[in-house]
Parts: C-alpha cells; sequence; structure tokens
C-alpha cells in the first residue's frame, strides 16, 4: 500500500459518504451542498491520479456552475422539506436495485482487475491535451460546441416567462378619482350611472 | 496505486446515484442523482486513461471525461429549465404527479 493509495483512500471515503449524504438527506439545502462536496471529491480523486487539467475542468464546470445551478433551482420551485416529501413510497425497491447492481459490478471488478497495479500513475500533459483536441479531436469539439449553444437557446426558451402564457391575468385596477372615501354602497352604484358627476367635482383640482 | 480503488469508487457512486433515481420524488433531487451517475463514469475513463495507457497518443480517456462533463452540464441546464417550467405550469416538482402522458 502506497502513498498514492492511502491518499486515494481518504478521499474516496470523503467522496462517497458525502454522496450518500446526498441522496439521504432530508433538507433539500443539504442534499445541494452535499452534491458540491461530492463532485469536489472527485475532482479530488482526479488529482490523484495526475490528471490536473479535469481536475480543474471538474471544479470549474460542476462545483462552480453546476451546484450553484441546481441550488437556485431548488430555490425557485419551493419544495417542501421533510423525508416523506422528498422520498417516495419505493425506498425499498431502490435499495435491492442499486445493491444488488453494486455486488454484481464489484465482484466483476474485483475478479477482472483484482491484482493489477500501475506501476507508476503518469498523465498527458496540458499541452498534450491541448495539441490532441486540435489534432485528433477537431470535429467532436465543434459538434460539442453546437450542442453547447442549442442548449444555451433551449434552456433560455423554455424557462422564459411569457405575458399572458401562464399565471393569472392582471387584475383590474380602479383609480378612484374623488377624496372622499366611497363607501360600499356607493360603490355599489356605481353602475346605475349616477357617480359621474362625483368624478368630475373630484377631478377638476 | 491499484486500478480497483477508483473502479470501485466509481461504482459506489453510480449505485448511489441509482439509488437516488429511484427513491426520491423531487424532480430536482432526480436531477442530481442523474449528475452523480454521468460523474462517477469520468472517474472510471480517467483511471483506465492514467494507470493503463498512460502513453496512449490521443488522450482518448480524458476526452471523453471532457465531453462528458460539458454534456451533462448542458443537460442540466435543459433539465432544470424543464423542471421549472413544470413547476410553472403544475405548482409542483413532484414526479409522481407529472402523469399527463401516462396509459
Amino acid at each position: 500500500m502506497t502513498g498514492h493509495d492511502v491518499v486515494f483512500l481518504l478521499v474516496a471515503l470523503l467522496t462517497g459518504g458525502a454522496a450518500l449524504l446526498t441522496v439521504t438527506s432530508k433538507n433539500l439545502f443539504h442534499a445541494a451542498l452535499f452534491l458540491a462536496v461530492t463532485l469536489a471529491g472527485i475532482a479530488g480523486t482526479f488529482l490523484v491520479m495526475r490528471a490536473d487539467f479535469l481536475a480543474l475542468v471538474q471544479l470549474i464546470v460542476y462545483v462552480g456552475s453546476v451546484a450553484v445551478l441546481f441550488l437556485f433551482g431548488l430555490m425557485l420551485t419551493r419544495a417542501p422539506i421533510g423525508r416523506e416529501a422528498l422520498d417516495g413510497q419505493n425506498r425499498g425497491l431502490a435499495l435491492v436495485v442499486s445493491g444488488t447492481l453494486f455486488v454484481v459490478l464489484s465482484t466483476l471488478i474485483i475478479s477482472t482487475f483484482g491484482g493489477e497495479r500501475a506501476a507508476e500513475v503518469a498523465g498527458p500533459s496540458i499541452a498534450d491535451i491541448g495539441i490532441s483536441i486540435f489534432a485528433d479531436w477537431v470535429l467532436p469539439f465543434e459538434l460539442l460546441s453546437m450542442l453547447l449553444l442549442a442548449a444555451l437557446i433551449g434552456a433560455i426558451l423554455l424557462a422564459r416567462r411569457e405575458d399572458g402564457e401562464s399565471g393569472e391575468p392582471m387584475p383590474e385596477r380602479r383609480i378612484e378619482l374623488s377624496d372622499e372615501p366611497v363607501t360600499h354602497a356607493g360603490a355599489q352604484e356605481l353602475p346605475a350611472g349616477d357617480s359621474k358627476p362625483e368624478l368630475t367635482a373630484g377631478g377638476d383640482r | 496505486m491499484s486500478l480497483v480503488g477508483p473502479l470501485l469508487l466509481a461504482t459506489f457512486l453510480f449505485c448511489v446515484g441509482v439509488y437516488g433515481l429511484i427513491a426520491r420524488r423531487n424532480a430536482v433531487l432526480v436531477l442530481i442523482s442523474v449528475e452523480m451517475m454521468l460523474v462517477s463514469v469520468n472517474i472510471n475513463l480517467v483511471a483506465f486513461q492514467n494507470l493503463l495507457f498512460p502513453a496512449e497518443a490521443a488522450v482518448s480517456g480524458q476526452m471523453f471525461a471532457l465531453f462528458i462533463i460539458a454534456v451533462a452540464a448542458a443537460e442540466a441546464g435543459v433539465g432544470l429549465a424543464i423542471i421549472l417550467n413544470l413547476f410553472r405550469n403544475r405548482a409542483s416538482v413532484n414526479v409522481d404527479d407529472v402523469d399527463l402522458m401516462r396509459w
């Protein structure tokens, strides 16, 4: 067990614990903040595996923007807080499905890669990554920029509130021009057409 | 460094995401679980790249991880826009309430 393994174990424990708290937390905001901790922990595992560029991208994109986006989403939707409101009836089913999946996958991984050890951990440098993007991966890169543009426009179009499309119509406001307080009976007589002199009397000042 | 550690961490995160996807009712929390599943795959890609094939010329593993990060960010934006629209029309983000197209 080398130093790499020890550091990785610590980071992995932090990440896994935060992930568990993310899906079991009773408070929505705590769940989103634990998600941020999980994503930062994943950036830490990238650092341990010598993927510096990816760790920084992970920090900027996920912790910096996606976690904040989720916080905004939670605040804008005013969801109720509490375990019964957040979790459905099928918690047992979820536990069975994910537990079975974890057991099957981990036994397969251990039986396949059980004794595999990397002699040295080495990643490509940032210069290598940059050259590779514009030499080998140009077309996917450009397609990705088109996808981001389409997603940006689509998100704006979906989230924009259009007038008269949703919600109640604006309540009609009536401006009273007279000084004296309008009594209830006077307001009811208004359709009869008798209150017009009052309006003109109040309006000549 | 052992290869099993990152792979097991990625598996654990993926399964936690599956649990959250099934158990949660709030649509934003469901989206958070999906994000966690997407991110966990990146650990696998980076582990295979840096521990097994560190000298590959086209940096495939890290490049795939970068693309996944970008696509996941786009997915989070569009998903939250849909959820906001849902909340505006239904006054609820409970995924059990959205059964208009169920048959």
